[in-house]
């Protein structure tokens, strides 16, 4: 324990940042990840780096454009409302192969929504979030040595893949403190010949683009950048099962809903219920064979989130009519409570959901 | 003996621009400043979105595309990841002055030290001739076709001395390149925007007026008249800012 | 194997989040489990704050105490919104000099300390919540070890602030003594 602090989750994640060689963060002051830039803003200057609070969301992701385009690892933050503002920059960097990371820190919506805890940007983080046929890699951590690690992971992912990866958190990870520790071995960051940092008159002009006029060309891209989708589909998948190997019922959550569930967990199984769960780590790409796996064993399963249910859509996807999914949320910045979880459990275990 | 020569910094390939258009001579411009001031090797630049989307076609150093109105963003990251690279902008008026003008005045008031190509030809080129910030007041356009009335459309913003009132920028002059004195200023411009960059000065703009035969719907020589007797009075040329000629 | 539950509420400025942090550390001193969680938004400025903190031999579910083992309450508004979610048999502590009702709870154990009369009579004004905490520590048998208590200090105080430390711990002797 000696080797671990307290930190705030919104902290870890910009200390893990740096350590994974992190030197430029671009943001916009929006509650409630604003430690993540407080945090860089103390830092940066001391280590070379750059912290630039940019006039706006948009300008901020396309900063982050910038640096990415040189090659060098480069983040942003924010949370939901300024998420759907840097949703251009996140098409731009898709389409034009770019490595960075971007850390949703999401609160209630839709609109100015509020400013407490949700899950409702899982579509908006899952399917594309923005214009045009593509990915982000979408990480969901669940507790704050996760915030610190997965954004580490999150770096590498992004550059071995050319694209972008978004932590998706919420706010009661963001705020929360936790012991964490910080020991990472941290992978070398691989070449990045495609970079714009000048031809030194050694090389043909490097371009970093979009822009394809001529669709056949469109497509070629679009369907290469598929075909490294499904490599990392195949490769990449995380996520946790928590007593699944007896279990009846499926709870499936992810992020602090998935800690929720635990606790209900815990007390159905005191009760003699025999239920587990199953926490999607990567949300893109989705964990889809694990709830194959379960899907003719139990008799349901429960999605549980913040939001009016969201991540639920790909649960029945992957269980494709086998068992019955059903609902367990709150919504607006509320958090189902253990006791919800558990009466929905019952629920299923009871053969109730129908 | 070579009269006339292709800048090295000019990729070897046909344009795309209308006859008559004036980017062609702005772009030579750029290379040439590039070549004499030998900065190709570590020169990045960034096309906007619009006529010169593809800019990045037709210059030989790293060249990066950005979204519309967002290149001085993209430069400030570009600069800022790698302080030893040069960077410029090649924007027109409605990537930099419509809805690109929160990263224009912003960059500006942290005196990036970045250069902007500002090329005002007081209309939408690319997407067939529509009203921009900088068409003038009765200008007809494909969305304003009795012509621009400011009651319901505002007047055009002059973006040199708006952004005069900064204390920020390093250095703003407004040019044409309508004739041949005029061409030859534009270059003494655009090469000081250049050499202040390499200096470390700061932000350096230069608002070129130029011509779109095209969309003004004039033939090439009558649209360099028309930025004498239309564009000119109403866009004065000459320097705005210049923190180092005090 | 056991878990406990705080809940801290009372006003933004009395130190609520930092005494939570003081006893999460504590916890992490003796090799816990820990978490702590913030009210956060605008009670951040002057309204009410509360903080979660849980302590436990095993991995930390929710972070969020909905049924707190034990509550600092160092307000009204705080008693008054808290008191019926306490845990039957749980604990409840009272800032008496804030609070001038009784807790109408009877299957919970309550102590009513004058911390804030206390803190301004010592001339630590500030330390009402270090009061508290003295006494918390004290009756969850988090008080045997003064040194980890000190250590748990050295861990949220900065060393820039290193005086504040004899300070802070003895403003816990005195809600420890209390």
């Amino acid at each position: 324990m000696a080797n671990k602090v307290l930190m705030k989750g919104n902290e870890a994640i910009a200390e893990a940042a740096i350590i994974a060689g992190c030197r430029h963060y671009f943001g916009y002051p929006i509650t409630p990840q604003t430690e993540i830039a407080a945090y860089m803003s103390k830092k940066m200057p001391k280590i070379g780096g750059t912290f630039l609070q940019a006039e706006s969301e948009v300008a901020a992701i396309n900063m982050v454009y910038g640096v990415a385009s040189t090659g060098l690892r480069v983040m942003t933050s924010s949370s939901s409302p300024g998420i759907s503002l840097k949703g251009e920059g996140l098409s731009y960097l898709a389409g034009a192969d770019l490595p960075a990371l971007v850390v949703n820190v999401q609160r209630g919506g839709p609109g100015l929504g509020g400013i407490q805890p949700s899950q409702s940007d899982y579509f908006q983080a899952t399917k594309g979030g923005a214009h045009g046929d593509f990915h982000m890699l979408v990480i969901a951590p669940a507790s704050v040595q996760e915030m610190a690690e997965l954004t580490v992971k999150g770096f590498e992912l992004a550059d071995k893949y050319r694209m972008t990866t978004m932590i998706l958190a919420d706010g009661t990870l963001g705020q929360m403190m936790e012991p964490v520790s910080l020991d990472f071995d941290v992978k070398p960051m691989p070449e990045k010949p495609w970079a714009a940092t000048g031809t030194k008159m050694q090389r043909k002009h490097n371009i970093i683009n979009s822009l394809y006029l001529k669709p056949e060309e469109l497509e070629r891209t679009n369907f290469e950048r598929f075909e490294r989708y499904k490599t990392i589909e195949e490769n990449e998948v995380m996520y946790e099962e928590y007593l699944m190997e007896d279990a009846e019922v499926c709870v499936t959550a992810f992020g602090i809903a998935s800690r929720v569930a635990k606790n209900a967990i815990d007390e159905a199984r005191k009760q003699g219920v025999k239920v587990g769960l199953i926490r999607p780590i990567t949300l893109w790409p989705f964990p889809t064979k694990v709830f194959e796996k379960y899907a003719d064993k139990v008799k349901g399963f429960i999605s549980v989130e913040l939001s009016m249910g969201q991540m639920i859509e790909d649960v029945r996807l992957a269980v494709n009519g086998k068992a019955p999914v059903t609902l367990c949320n709150r919504s607006g910045g509320m958090i189902p409570s253990p006791e919800q979880v558990l009466e929905s459990i019952l629920k299923v275990n009871n053969g109730g959901n129908k | 003996m070579v009269v006339f020569d292709k800048p090295n910094s000019l990729c070897d390939v046909p344009m795309h621009y209308c006859p008559g258009c004036t980017h062609g001579i702005v772009h030579r411009l750029v290379a040439e400043v590039i070549d004499e001031l030998q900065i190709e090797g570590k020169t990045i630049g960034i096309a906007p979105v619009g006529c010169s989307v593809m800019a990045y076609d037709y210059f030989n150093c790293d060249m990066i595309e950005a979204a519309h109105g967002r290149a001085p963003a993209v430069a400030t990251g570009v600069k800022r990841a790698n302080p030893d690279n040069i960077v410029f902008t090649y924007q027109g008026d409605g990537d930099l002055a419509s809805i690109g003008m929160a990263e224009t005045v912003h960059s500006a008031a942290r005196n990036e030290n970045i250069t902007i190509i500002f090329i005002n030809n007081a209309i939408y080129g690319m997407t067939g001739g529509q009203m921009a910030p900088t068409s003038l007041p009765g200008q007809v356009t494909q969305t304003s076709p009795y012509g621009r009335d400011v009651n319901a459309c505002g007047y055009p913003i002059k973006v040199c001395e708006m952004l005069s009132q900064l204390d920020g920028p390093e250095y703003l002059e407004r040019v044409a390149v309508n004739n041949v004195k005029n061409v030859k200023n534009a270059k003494k411009a655009i090469k000081k925007a250049f050499e202040n960059q390499v200096n470390k000065k700061g932000f350096s703009l230069v608002e070129v007026i130029s011509s779109c035969p095209t969309n003004w719907g004039l033939t090439p020589s009558d649209a360099l008249k028309w930025i004498d007797e239309k564009m000119i009075p109403y866009y004065p040329l000459g320097v705005y800012k210049d923190r180092s000629a005090k | 194997m056991s878990t406990t539950n705080y809940l801290f509420a009372g006003f933004g400025g009395q130190g609520i989040l930092f005494s939570g942090k003081v006893l999460a550390y504590k916890g992490l001193m003796d090799g816990k489990n820990v978490s702590w969680l913030p009210s956060y938004g605008p009670e951040m400025r002057g309204g009410t704050a509360n903080c979660s903190v849980i302590i436990s031999d095993n991995p930390v579910g929710s972070p969020i105490v909905s049924k707190p083992d034990v509550l600092i309450a160092m307000n009204l508004p705080s008693l008054d919104l808290f008191e019926n979610s306490v845990a039957p048999g749980g604990m409840i502590f009272v800032d008496s000099s804030l609070i001038e009702r009784k807790v109408n709870r009877t299957d919970v154990k309550v102590f009513y300390i004058p911390a804030t009369k206390l803190a301004s009579d010592n001339k630590i004004a500030k330390l009402a919540n270090m009061i508290i905490i003295g006494k918390v520590l004290k009756e969850t048998n988090g008080f045997e070890n003064e040194e980890s208590v000190n250590n748990a200090l050295k861990q949220v105080i900065s060393a820039k602030h290193a005086d504040m430390l004899e300070v802070n711990l003895n403003a816990m002797r005195l809600g420890r003594d209390y």
